[in-house]
């Protein structure tokens, strides 16, 4: 073979080859997700997370739950009768980075928000098998006990708008009340409610008068699958 | 010039070249260990899925930490430490050049590889990940790695450019490309702006279903850069060292070099079959996939052909075994990865342990098969011994591993198949026949089985640093060497 012995003779030449080559496959899939605009639906309803859920979100994937859950429902007749409609591009829109996950050791919680309460999310935290005997999920009592550190709960809302993520001045400037807010449900929520509509908002550890990694977690959970009011979306809105 | 006068001037050639050995005891001094940590961080969570009881409800050792320690370890440590250890020693020999860069470079290598394992690994069991898996390391990590990586890249282009040999050998093509591709996969899925420069967390730059894409199309190309071409340039020089024979075909390699990378790189959207990802997407995905089989058995072809006129030594040599069935492993596992890219094979096995099972077959069957070959073979040159202290212990490493992974494979592929099929299965009155919780304790009794195999897994490998430390000690065994037995027929050559 005459002609490969440019690429065997001169390692520039091999290495601008091998360059060559391994571009095309991933320019050919990638670039089209951020050029044809229908990748993602065009529904109504989803929103950045608010703080608490974002801090909850940060504490899902510190205890690497990705790992064992997936938030990905496919469009396969069984998993929607399981989970629920099947998960949309759009709903992830905000994720950086994704959770879809890839393996299922647990069930799916694309749509867990509101399935179960927040008593059984914080039973279930602390010691899975006391609600799901068969479960083989770790203990997480700790999260009960760790209060939920947010100091700098803005600037983690900065760093998302940063990246695409659509948080107004607004959102930011209130970030660290609406945090507290959001698990207390004695407090003013109005402001809370009309920037991140559909917000769950209690005292989801059940811990009076302390916020802890339970009740961020609980919260994040329990917005998963909900931004999205599926009565209202047609067919027409969901072509990719 | 007469044959007597040329074999001395060769040698000449050959002893004037100073070769430096030490980087390459180190990385491989490093590859064993990693190796045994990442084994035993398998086995441990792999109980950990049969006995939860075994999590501790601790922060730092509950499987959600504990699995990327293992992933990382046994990938990016122990294949990793493999791949630079093997490609430095391959790329000198192969070029009749001592490394670009001297001792101080590859030691800097040496060093800060270790250390960017060390702060991935540390960081895991704290908490600090991104959650995009095989990269989970954060931004700080990742930007060290990007620095080691491109030292990486000049020590081995600079050996090269210094070779004494006209042509660039084929085992040094497949290095370069997986060295050049994986800095781009892991630059570009690593994107992030940091919260503040005196914290760890960052955000990714991308997001839903372009950061999915992104990040299989960069952990598809882990397996194929990383975890393939890597390791088929190791293949490529120790096969061949080995059976003390040239490769089968030189046609072949060129043909199926340029075709497996270019098709490789495509692959990642079989990750997301039926997903949020658009369908356009998923069928090139699958499509390249399919394709991707030729390539892959052109080197598995290639490998074992080149036992032409060798195979008695399969009798006689246990390290050959081990790398042919290193190449078997391989074989099986590119083309059971093209039958579960296909979208209805993929329904069912996607989400199970079906792709555990997959993985492993190609991670333990291939990947440390093949570097286990390549330590027994190395550490008696590296240590200027005879021999290895027993050849016997390899053959029995060989078969405790094997039947490790014939128990782990197997055992997830029946667990695999049996809860993708109870997830889908309906009662006679069309609902769901199973709640997800009863497909979990079904699991159980192949988890168990799973464990076993990777704990036979773990102890043959306890048996190679056994062998390798007494080996580099000078020691010798007793022991009767394996001979082919009187009057065996010898094939014609």
């Amino acid at each position: 073979m005459k002609w490969h012995a440019i690429f065997e003779k001169n390692v520039i030449v091999l290495l601008v080859g091998i360059l060559v080559t391994i571009a095309i496959g991933g320019i050919v899939e990638i670039v089209p997700l951020y050029t044809i605009e229908s990748t993602v639906e065009r529904v109504k309803g989803v929103r950045p997370y608010s703080p608490l859920e974002l801090a909850g979100r940060n504490i899902y994937i510190r205890e690497g739950c990705y790992v064992c859950h997936s938030q990905m429902i496919r469009a396969l007749r069984d998993e929607v009768e399981r989970y629920g409609p099947y998960s949309l591009a759009a709903e992830s829109m905000y994720d950086h980075p994704f959770q879809w996950g890839s393996k299922r050791t647990g069930p799916d919680l694309a749509r867990v928000g509101g399935k179960y309460s927040n008593e059984w999310h914080a039973l279930h935290m602390a010691d899975p098998r006391s609600v799901v005997p068969e479960s083989i999920m770790p203990g997480y009592s700790f999260l009960a006990e760790w209060d939920l550190g947010y100091e700098d709960i803005a600037a983690h809302l900065e760093t998302n708008r940063t990246v695409g993520v659509p948080y107004s001045d607004e959102m930011i400037e209130n970030a660290a009340a609406d945090l507290a807010a959001q698990a207390d449900p004695d407090a003013d929520t109005e402001g809370l409610l009309a920037r991140y509509p559909n917000a769950a908002i209690s005292d989801f550890d059940g811990d009076t008068g302390r916020l802890t990694e339970l009740d961020a977690l609980i919260a994040y959970l329990q917005i998963l699958g909900r931004m999205v009011d599926f009565t209202d979306v047609t067919a027409e809105d969901l072509k990719q | 010039m007469t044959t007597a006068a040329m074999t001395a001037d060769h040698a000449a050639a050959r002893g004037a070249v100073d070769y430096d050995e030490g980087v390459v005891r180190l990385f491989t001094i490093a590859t064993v260990f990693w190796g045994v940590v990442g084994f035993l961080v398998g086995v441990v969570i792999a109980l950990q899925l049969a006995f939860p009881v075994l999590n501790l409800d601790l922060p730092w050792t509950s499987f959600g930490r504990l699995r990327p320690v293992h992933t990382s370890a046994v990938i990016f440590a122990f294949g990793g430490n493999a791949l630079l250890g093997t490609s430095l020693y391959v790329v000198q020999r192969t070029c009749k050049a001592s490394l670009f860069g001297g001792p101080g470079l590859a030691r800097f290598l040496f060093w800060g590889y270790q250390v960017f394992i060390v702060l991935a690994a540390s960081g895991y069991v704290l908490g600090i990940t991104q959650s995009k898996e095989y990269a989970e390391p954060e931004w700080y990590v990742d930007l060290w790695l990007t620095l080691v990586w491109v030292v990486y890249l000049i020590v081995f282009m600079g050996t090269i450019m210094r070779r004494r040999e006209p042509h660039i050998y084929v085992a040094n093509w497949f290095y370069l490309a997986f060295i050049v591709t994986v800095a781009l996969l892991h630059i570009v899925n690593n994107l992030a702006v940091p919260v503040s420069f005196g914290g760890a967390k960052s955000y990714i730059l991308w997001s839903g279903v372009q950061d999915a894409l992104t990040q299989w199309w960069y952990a598809h190309n882990a397996v194929g850069f990383f975890l393939t071409a890597g390791f088929l340039g190791m293949m490529y020089y120790f096969v061949p060292k080995q059976a003390e024979r040239p490769i089968y075909s030189y046609r072949l390699s060129v043909v199926h070099f340029w075709s497996l990378i270019f098709l490789y790189i495509w692959a990642g959207p079989h990750h997301l079959h039926y997903t949020a990802l658009p369908e356009w997407a998923q069928i090139l995905g699958m499509t390249f996939s399919i394709m991707l089989w030729m390539p892959s058995w052109g080197g598995m072809i290639n490998g074992l052909m080149t036992l032409s006129g060798a195979w008695h030594k399969l009798r006689t040599d246990p390290i050959l075994r081990m790398l042919v069935a290193a190449l078997g492993f391989y074989g099986m596992s590119t083309f059971e990865g093209p039958v579960m890219s296909i979208r209805a094979v993929n329904s069912l096995s996607h989400y199970t342990d079906w792709t555990i099972g997959h993985v492993h077959s190609g991670a333990l069957g291939w990947v440390a098969m093949v570097s286990f070959g390549a330590v027994y073979y190395l550490v008696p040159r590296l240590w200027h011994r005879e021999r290895l202290y027993s050849v016997r212990f390899v053959s029995y490493h060989f078969w405790i591993s094997t039947v490790g992974i014939v128990l782990y494979i197997t055992s997830m592929w029946v667990s695999g198949i049996l809860q993708g099929l109870m997830w889908r299965a309906y009662d006679e009155l069309g609902f769901l026949q199973y709640s997800f919780v009863e497909t979990v304790e079904a699991m159980h009794p192949f988890y168990v089985i799973r464990a076993g195999g990777g704990l036979l897994f773990f102890l043959g490998s306890l048996l190679m640093v056994y062998n390798l430390w007494r080996t580099a000690r000078g020691d010798l065994r007793d022991e009767k060497p394996y001979v082919a037995p009187v009057g065996a027929a010898q094939p014609a050559e």
